[in-house]
């Protein structure tokens, strides 16, 4: 048995702080950059953070059914898979229009 | 709680790093090293699933992010040859700056304030057969709905991509 100093342990707190960590870098990347892939990349971040704090709820927190956290994970990539395909279809659309994926010169609906 | 010293150490080493490479990303100047970063970064988050014993969860993680939607996303980079590259911001950055700060705060402040109510038992043991059951009774009708979207987002994705000069083609 190790004494009672080695027996470390992984608070709940640290877990869903390192999710708003990765939730806050995503948000920054979302809103700040100028390439539309690079939007894109910061909203698939995002959605790795919400997953990383539903399988840390399931894992810690007192529930009927623990493992529905996953399920939720599980279905969280899968929306995540079907809309990196299409928004970046949408990139490759808008380019082969506007010859840029710039999303401050996009402005067509400005007014 | 999670007690195993391995783990712990696991836990903070690969956070760490998935912390520094998703800040990467934000400053690297090059889109596809962006691009590499944020693969870093997935599979750092699958080795988080990982220590939070999801090990289905992870496996999904490392075959749909780290596989998939990097391979897209570094298909959308070269599929916009004259594409800016420069992973550049927008006047918007110091906005977007301040925004995720104060949105890191208060959810830190939350998250401290909060009275969760830990469960006491172990780790769970392998996810994949309760998993499984969970999606065919309760999570059927949304399993369904997520086939469905799925295809809608494939026609959708295809429609999209479709050359305008080929299309008319077929139509000839």
């Amino acid at each position: 048995m190790l004494p009672e100093v080695l027996l470390a342990t992984v608070p709940l707190e640290h877990v869903l702080i390192l999710g708003a960590i990765l939730f806050a870098i995503g948000l920054y990347l979302a809103l700040s950059k100028r390439n539309a892939i690079g939007v894109l990349m910061g909203i698939e971040l995002m959605l790795n953070a919400v997953n990383v704090t539903l399988l840390a709820f399931s894992r810690y927190v007192v529930s009927p059914r623990p493992l529905d956290g996953q399920v939720f994970a599980i279905f969280v990539i899968t929306v995540a898979a079907g809309e990196a395909a299409v928004a970046l279809a949408l990139a490759v659309a808008i380019y082969r229009h506007r010859e840029t994926v710039n999303i401050d010169e996009i402005d067509v609906l400005r007014w | 709680m999670i007690t195993d010293t391995g783990i712990v150490i696991a836990f903070y080493v690969i956070g760490a790093s998935t912390v520094v490479s998703a800040l990467m990303v934000a400053a690297v100047r090059n889109l596809i090293h962006a691009v590499l970063f944020l693969v870093i970064t997935f599979t750092g988050v699958a080795g988080i699933y990982i220590v939070l014993s999801a090990d289905f969860v992870a496996m999904a993680q490392v075959l749909i992010y780290a596989g998939a939607i990097s391979v897209l996303l570094v298909f959308a980079v070269m599929l916009t040859p004259t594409g800016d590259r420069r992973n550049a911001e927008t006047s918007f950055q110091a906005p977007a700056l301040v925004l995720a700060g104060l949105l890191l705060a208060v959810v830190v402040f939350v998250i401290y304030d909060t009275d969760w109510r830990i469960a006491s038992r172990g780790q769970f043991t392998t996810t994949a057969s309760s998993l499984g059951r969970a999606f065919f009774s309760p999570y059927v009708v949304p399993f369904e709905v997520a086939s469905v979207l799925l295809v809608a987002a494939m026609v959708g994705a295809i429609i999209l991509t479709q050359d305008e000069d080929e299309e008319a083609g077929h139509a000839a």
